[in-house]
């Protein structure tokens, strides 16, 4: 159980514009900002939930996952994570959970991976028959194989974070903490990761709370989201809610040859390029039907397709609508 | 809970540092051939320092340390150099702090400082490992008057082993001082230069202390910096000995508390407004 009440942490950071001038002023007089990175964060998470986190850059997510993983002291507010405050009982809280951070690196890079996770399991003071299970079971489903003998420094991104992902998870943690863990990988290993994922949350209830900005992830793995900007929860439901609290706008994918496109209310032009165009209908103003009887009035149609709002344009959306 | 229960649950702790330590000694044990090129740097340094000051001392008048003792000095100085210089840095830690890998150390259930210090030592001890025997081998095979000698004494070599290993800790903690305050400063090398410079000097690593005038070394062999490499070289040589070894011996102690506890101040000061860099 994760409980976070008006958790607010301020960063103080040093501005200046660029050039000399402003750089030998800046010896003598620094002018300082205050960034409210969190601004009374709150909601809770329950046993064996997973929780996609998101937001556009810079809106708090990795702030708050730093929060719940015993790593920032806020300036204020409250947080109980199976009943222990994550600052003040650090060393007691994290062994409770695993943490990936998908733009750092948590092996040792001149020794193998193998070696790395030996060192973990004696951190953790895993058994050693736990930490075998765990270990093959974790090299089985990311394809670890022969990359656990390998120095960390010689594997690639992606084999690399297939290798921070198991680290992360050797000590059997009950809450696990992604952020952005699919960063850089490709297709195959990104599927491997959510199916991974998916996995342990469904057999052993591990509570996952992932932040990310690939609306796929969001898509395969989050039952329920949470968006943050500008230091604040903003809106917390599942990604169906979210898809219908947008009007059901459609987008009308035509290819066509000869005529002009007609222009009318509720008909958006989206994009067009050489005998492809695509189109947004709003349709509290012009039913569907009537635009493409519009478009088939104007153009020779060769190919037509409508789609609702894929995820990535709903967050576009919800980014533009929260003003963030 | 049985004894050996008790026991095992006492050792826990104990494990991971060790575990801590095997992993940065193997990380260490990769680059073979900068020990190498080492050896032969503090090989060449050493005999420089030696035939500089054996123009002193033909020039005659009155010295602090035989010509011999002075010999030993210098090297097991250039031996053992990997355990007491202060000019060595662990990249892997200020590289957390300026970079933000900071989030993973504090993710694991250790407490930082602790962490961090048996990281350092480790890698010191490695780094000296690498390095010692060629140069302790060809010290005692050189002909005299350059050759080192045995130990004056059983008494001094126990000394000297204890003073060591407590001078090792000194330079561990002041090095964990020196990472405390990059937090704060984020540019690590004016600190570190700043540090490395005054240490330098006054823990004897450029003139012994005793050749320093009468103020200055009072001053010097009173600065936690004397605690590092200074004792255990002179114990070694018979140059210190009785109380006066203890005396040392005694504030070796005294700064290693003192500066063990320093650390950790900052360190929880830190705690409190860490920021972690880049995102």
């Amino acid at each position: 159980m994760i409980e976070l009440a008006n958790i607010s942490k301020t960063f103080k950071v040093a501005k200046r514009t660029g050039g000399f001038g402003e750089a030998v002023k800046s010896l003598f007089r620094r002018e300082v900002t205050y960034v409210h990175a969190l601004d009374g964060v709150s909601f809770t998470v329950g046993d064996g939930e997973m929780v996609g986190y998101i937001g556009p850059n810079g809106a708090g997510k990795s702030s708050t996952v730093k929060v719940m993983s015993g790593i920032l002291t806020p300036d204020s507010g409250e947080c109980v994570i199976d009943g222990l405050c994550p600052w003040k009982d650090r060393k007691a809280h994290v062994k409770n959970i695993g943490v990936v951070f998908g733009q750092r690196s948590q092996l040792w890079w001149d020794v193998p991976v193998i070696d790395s996770f030996e060192l973990i399991r004696d951190i953790y003071a895993v058994p050693e028959a736990v930490y075998l299970r765990n270990r093959n079971r974790l090299a089985e489903m990311l394809d670890l194989g022969e990359l656990l003998k390998t120095p960390a420094r010689q594997l690639s991104l992606g084999q690399r974070m297939r290798c921070e992902i198991a680290a992360s998870l050797l000590h059997d943690p009950k809450i696990l903490f992604l952020d952005e863990p699919t960063i850089g990988l490709d297709a195959v290993s990104k599927i491997a990761v959510r199916d991974f994922i998916r996995e342990l949350n469904r057999d052993r209830k591990t509570t996952v709370i992932l932040t990310t900005h690939d609306m796929q992830d969001i898509e395969a793995l989050a039952e329920r989201i949470l968006l943050i900007g500008k230091g604040r929860i903003l809106l917390d439901g599942t990604l169906e809610q979210l898809k219908h609290r947008n009007t059901g706008e459609k987008k009308l994918t035509v290819e066509y040859t000869g005529g002009t496109l007609p222009t009318m209310d509720g008909l958006t032009l989206l994009h067009r390029q050489s005998g492809r165009a695509e189109l947004s209908v709003d349709p509290g103003i012009l039913s569907v039907s009537d635009a493409i009887a519009a478009l088939s009035g104007q153009v020779e149609i060769t190919d037509l397709s409508v789609q609702g709002m894929d995820t990535e344009e709903l967050v576009v959306s919800l980014y533009r609508e929260f003003r963030i | 809970m049985t004894a050996r229960g008790r026991l095992a649950g006492s050792l826990l702790p104990a494990k991971k540092y060790l575990a801590l330590f095997r992993v940065r000694f193997q990380n260490e044990m990769q680059y073979r051939v900068a020990a190498l090129a080492g050896v032969c740097t503090q090989f060449v340094w050493g005999f420089m320092e030696i035939l500089l000051f054996r123009a002193f001392y033909q020039v005659g008048g009155e010295m602090p340390m035989t010509f011999s003792q002075l010999v030993t000095y210098e090297w097991l100085q250039q031996a053992f150099l990997a355990l007491f210089m202060l000019w060595f840095w662990d990249k892997d830690i200020i590289e957390a702090i300026t970079g933000g890998n900071i989030a993973y150390e504090l993710a694991r259930p250790m407490d930082l400082y602790n962490m961090w210090f048996t990281r350092v030592a480790a890698q010191r001890i490695a780094r000296a490992l690498l390095r010692c025997l060629p140069i302790l081998l060809v010290a005692f095979l050189l002909p005299e008057p350059y050759r080192m000698s045995l130990p004056v004494s059983f008494g001094a070599f126990l000394l000297f082993v204890v003073s060591t290993a407590l001078g090792l800790c000194v330079v561990a903690a002041l090095t964990m001082l020196v990472y405390a305050l990059t937090f704060f400063t984020m540019s690590a090398s004016g600190v570190r230069i700043f540090a490395a410079s005054i240490a330098e000097l006054l823990s004897g690593a450029v003139v012994p202390l005793p050749f320093f005038p009468e103020k200055w070394r009072l001053l010097a062999e009173l600065s936690p910096f004397a605690a590092v490499q200074n004792l255990p070289l002179r114990l070694y040589s018979g140059n210190l000995a009785g109380d006066e070894a203890l005396f040392y011996l005694g504030m070796q102690v005294f700064w290693l508390v003192a500066l063990v506890l320093l650390g950790r101040i900052l360190l929880r000061l830190m705690r409190r407004r860490l920021v972690v860099q880049g995102g």
